[in-house]
């Protein structure tokens, strides 16, 4: 047992420390506040406190728990809500009241609760790390597969069939005359990667139902994003788009550093929106880590880990999990401030020198991979990250050290945000590396996906090009031809890639439809081509109902799409063809 | 703090004063960040707090500088506690100093709860989304930025702009659709002028809010370091009479620069790394711990809004000060001085304001069911306008096309009827979005996507009849 010997902002050092290792988590004070070990000097061990250290005092004692920083994987996982370093929020909630006082302890899993257990091998089976013995029906949309734990195997002695809780055995293996329990329950270092049997390239649409990532700059399955944006661009709300459509088996959305109100709004919206492909609420495929920015400082670098920790947990059940961070720039913050607090050099910006390979040791943990264990499975992590650079200035060191690491880019633009054009994703900056990995399920849904989109941007890019001439000279003076470049280019920005995350409709758009809607305006751009060349003016073509028609395609529901398209381009052709009816 | 002073304890060895910091030897039972009086040779008493505490030292930073400090004959009186601030519903209508001190004249609080005024996080699960709609009777914030009851919105204003004149105005009409309900304004003054701090004080004493109301006033000067507690101190006082009183509480802390200003201040003294500019790079943390006191909680009938002013250096939004805010707050009501010179009251830019939580205060029920579609249209509208406006100057307004020359107008009269209105002139929610469907009916028709056909034919004035 130690005893403080300092105590400056979360950092600690206490003395009489000796036996600890660097990671352990220890108790600080009377109040218990949690603390991780980042460093060892003789019998002194230098903690960063990840509670408010406000009225400490020297001499109050420090336990080590001898345990790394870890989580508690296993049933009661989905539809929760964690803190920064996995205590249950609504256990809290429950327990003392809306306040959360430091120092006080919640388990991650419900121990109170029993679980359905179906086992699936058989006694006399052989089972080693990652094996499945069993699964449980932990929501209507997750069936929570039990795997072996790292470092167990040998021969299924026992197996029990029922209803269990998480800390009560439920299979018992035998290994050279040594039989050990196996619980529902394990625990992992979050710091530590959890291991697969063979990396594979990210590959196949991770469907989002936002048409300008979908269609123009796709994401694929275990692929790595990040979303840079200054201030009101809608970073949070692109993020919480993504963290309700996406079509994974589960999605886990961590709040670090961010306000409490918006995720007020996400709990709740989540408890009443559905999954628009399984009709359930989508809490059954969601967790939550809210460790908003008035929670202390330093578990905002926890709540990243603990959050892909149990990404990589369900990835290795054979699921495809998307985790969304929000932002990523609040825990460089937080490593900024304890690294000033420990005297370290600092980089650029006061940023710490190991920045960087600290963001990448968390991008990194995203990917699709071939999972340790039996039956054979696949599963993917995909990463998408929030930067909030100051004054959006994207130079600044925390967005490019992420633009090292990751292959999709959403830049927001706070001009397209001014003028409420949502989602503000830049059409002109913002890229995606993974074209190529979901080119065969693009074709297979869409053969044309590939010309359409690349005409599309190019429209896009052209126009962009004009802006600057109509600056100078004024709209009027351009060539009919460019004015009606510059009438589906409005057309792509506002009919296609503005999004209502608001609408009921609009706010989930498959990519069939997507891809029927931006054909729709590429058919009109040529059909409107053709009547220019047969003499038909610009104004005409302008005040054409078709273009009313198509600027209310958004709103049609996506069942009935093919079909109201379908009419739609009959109308267009009659009515463009033959300008005189 | 009065109650205190029976458990005061004494530390001597001082061994180093340089700048703001005295350097002394351990002191047993001292803790972490406690605020502690310094008491000099020659009997004067200094404020000051313990920022880093070990074995070997204290080291405590003294308010307004180590003059006059020697080694020999300093004592550090410290009280073994943190920060309280003694609550009672009495604290209506009182006025405090920085370390919530009564400075009206009258007695010292009787003490229903003594509060750490650092608060403690609202747990996140607990939180009810805010959604109540507060009518301010200001267009181009009920319209186009509504503030709703929770919500922490600040004001980015610039030196010389009419911020004070506003949030008078938002505090004289400020009221929630058909409810009569228990509300109290608690004010904070931080590093502002003395007629800044009076000008307000006046203006409550006028609407007859004074005794609705709570103030801490920290002027220009008086000590730095209570600049740091001030706010702390308001919205302690503000959780209590929202949490305990069940009351409806709107916070007014003005000037946050000054207290940003106050943070760097004591941030270089104490030899810290500096981030942007020279700000600590802790300021986003220092400032969310404060703003996201803001909130409802479910279950709790009270409520708190924060409505923070910040004056922009140099007009300039990705100043450290204003742009970590912006990360931080649910919004923001941006002051133009562009509109400000063309005479325009509020000169509120609407593109650069924004409130986060417009989509949960309005709609049916709560404001009017065109009031969503008739926000997008305006925006969609003046930006159009504007963008006209830009060209025009170049090319002249004779060049553009006859659409653009409607938006080019629109844009104008937007301007002088929406965003413009008088200082007393209170418009209810129904006003402002009528307003806006006048200035529709100059536009084509068709160019009304954004609003459902049924509300145009409802509302647009040549069908109105």
């Amino acid at each position: 047992m130690g005893k403080i010997w300092r105590v400056s902002g979360p950092l600690v050092i206490a003395d009489d420390m000796k036996g600890s290792q660097v990671y352990e988590v220890v108790e600080i004070g009377e109040e218990g506040l949690v603390g991780e070990i980042v460093g060892l000097e003789g019998d002194r061990a230098i903690i960063q406190a990840h509670e408010d250290t406000l009225g400490l005092e020297i001499g109050e004692v420090v336990i080590g728990t001898g345990r790394i920083l870890s989580v508690e994987l296993g049933p009661g996982l989905v539809g929760s809500i964690y803190d920064g370093l996995q205590k249950s929020l609504l256990a809290l909630g429950e327990d003392i009241g809306p306040f959360i006082k430091r120092g006080v302890k919640a388990s991650a899993l419900p121990r109170d609760k029993k679980w359905q257990f179906i086992p699936e091998v058989r006694i006399g089976d052989a089972v080693s790390q990652g094996d499945i013995i069993g699964i449980v029906p932990e929501t209507n949309l997750i069936e929570h597969k039990i795997m072996v734990p790292a470092g167990i195997k040998g021969t299924i002695k026992e197996i029990r069939k029922g209803d269990y809780t998480v800390e009560e055995p439920v299979a018992w293996v035998e290994h050279d005359g040594e039989v050990k329990e196996l619980t529902m329950m394990q625990r992992w270092p979050v710091r530590k990667p959890r291991p697969y049997k063979q990396r594979l390239d990210p590959s196949g649409l991770l469907t989002t139902g936002m048409r300008i990532l979908d269609y123009m700059f796709p994401l694929a399955l275990g692929g790595k994003a990040s979303i840079p944006g200054g201030f009101g661009t809608g970073k949070t709300v692109a993020l919480q788009q993504l963290a309700r459509w996406a079509q994974t088996h589960l999605n886990i959305y961590v709040g670090c550093g961010e306000r409490g109100n918006e995720m007020a709004d996400v709990l709740y919206s989540f408890r009443q929106l559905k999954d628009p492909n399984t009709g359930r609420l989508l809490q059954e495929k969601e967790i939550f880590l809210a460790n908003t920015s008035n929670m202390p400082v330093v578990a905002r670098e926890a709540s990243i880990f603990v959050g892909i920790t149990m990404a990589e947990y369900f990835r290795d059940m054979g699921y495809d999990i998307l985790l969304v961070a929000d932002s990523t720039s609040r825990w460089a913050e937080a490593m900024r401030e304890m690294s000033g607090r420990l005297e370290e050099m600092p980089g650029e910006e006061g940023f710490p020198s190991y920045m960087g390979s600290r963001l990448s040791s968390f991008y990194e943990r995203a990917g699709m991979v071939e999972c340790v264990g039996n039956p054979e499975r696949k599963g993917s992590v995909t990463v998408a990250g929030a930067v909030s650079p100051p004054g959006a200035d994207f130079s600044e060191p925390v967005t490019q050290n992420t633009l090292r690491i990751i292959d999709a880019l959403y830049s927001l633009d706070v001009s397209l945000a001014n003028k409420r054009h949502f989602p503000a994703i830049s059409w002109l900056t913002s890229y995606s590396l993974y074209v190529d990995a979901v080119k065969d399920w693009w074709n297979e849904r869409d053969p044309g996906w590939e010309n359409t989109r690349a005409s599309a941007l190019r429209v896009l890019q052209q126009e962009a090009e004009l802006e600057e001439i109509v600056r100078l000279v004024g709209p009027e003076a351009l060539p009919e031809s460019d004015k009606l470049l510059l009438l589906i280019a409005r057309m792509i920005r506002e009919d296609f890639l503005q999004q209502s995350a608001y609408h009921e409709v609009d706010t989930y758009c498959v990519p069939a439809k997507a891809g029927l809607m931006l054909k729709t305006i590429m058919k009109f751009y040529e059909l409107a081509q053709e009547m220019l060349n047969s003499g038909v003016g610009i104004e005409s073509i302008r005040s054409s109902p078709v273009v009313y028609r198509i600027s209310r395609m958004k709103d049609i529901p996506n069942e009935n799409f093919e079909q109201s398209v379908g009419e739609l381009w009959s109308e267009m052709e009659q009515i463009m063809v033959n300008p005189k009816h | 703090m009065d109650l205190s002073s029976l458990y005061v304890k004494e530390g001597r060895a001082i061994s180093r004063a340089k700048g703001s910091l005295l350097v002394a030897e351990s002191i047993p039972g001292i803790k972490f960040n406690e605020i502690v009086d310094v008491q000099l040779g020659n009997g004067e008493v200094k404020g000051g707090q313990a920022i880093d505490i070990s074995k070997e030292a204290t080291i405590v930073q003294v308010f307004g500088g180590v003059s006059e400090v020697d080694l020999a004959r300093t004592k550090i009186r410290y009280k073994g506690e943190t920060l309280k601030l003694p609550v009672s519903v009495d604290i209506l209508g009182r006025i405090f100093n920085g370390m919530g001190e009564p400075i009206d004249g009258g007695p010292r609080v009787v003490a229903e709860d003594y509060l750490d005024i650092n608060g403690e996080p609202i747990n996140p699960t607990l939180r009810q989304p805010p959604a109540e709609f507060i009518e301010t009777g200001i267009s181009a914030i009920d319209g186009l930025n509504a503030l709703v009851r929770g919500q922490k919105l600040p004001i980015f204003s610039g030196s010389g702009l009419p911020h004070n004149r506003i949030v008078a105005q938002i505090i004289r009409q400020a009221t929630v659709k058909g409810r009569e309900e228990r509300f109290a304004i608690v004010f904070a003054a931080l590093g502002i002028s003395y007629d800044d701090a009076s000008f307000f004080m006046r203006n409550l004493e006028r609407t007859g809010a004074l005794e609705r109301a709570v103030a801490f006033i920290n002027t220009a000067s008086d000590p730095v370091i209570e600049r740091i507690s001030t706010p702390r101190l308001a919205l302690t006082a503000a959780e209590y009479l929202a949490w305990k009183q069940d009351m409806h509480v709107l916070v007014i802390l003005t000037d946050m620069t000054n207290y940003c200003e106050a943070l760097r201040e004591l941030s270089s003294m104490r030899e810290e790394i500096p981030s942007r500019r020279g700000y600590p790079g802790y300021m986003y943390t220092d400032l969310a711990t404060m703003y996201e006191r803001a909130g409802r909680i479910s279950q709790k009938k009270g409520s708190v809004t924060i409505m923070p002013i910040l004056t922009m250096p140099d007009d300039d939004i990705t100043h450290p000060i204003p742009d970590l805010t912006g990360y931080i707050t649910e919004g923001q009501i941006v002051l133009s001085r562009n509109l400000e010179r063309k005479g325009i009251y509020p000169p509120i830019d609407v593109f650069l304001s924004l409130s986060r939580m417009i989509k949960e205060g309005i709609g049916p029920g709560k404001t009017r069911e065109d009031h969503n579609n008739v926000f997008m249209q305006s925006y969609a509208a003046y930006a159009e306008g504007c963008y006209l406006r830009e060209i025009s100057t170049i090319i002249g307004a004779e060049a553009l096309g006859e659409r653009d020359k409607t938006y080019l107008t629109n844009a104008d009269e937007f301007e002088k009827k929406f965003i413009a209105q008088g200082e007393r002139e209170k418009r209810t929610i129904e006003d402002t979005l009528d307003i806006a469907w006048e200035l529709f009916s100059a536009l084509p028709e068709e160019d009304l996507k954004l609003i459902k056909e049924e509300f145009i034919k409802k509302y647009l004035p040549k069908y109105r009849g």
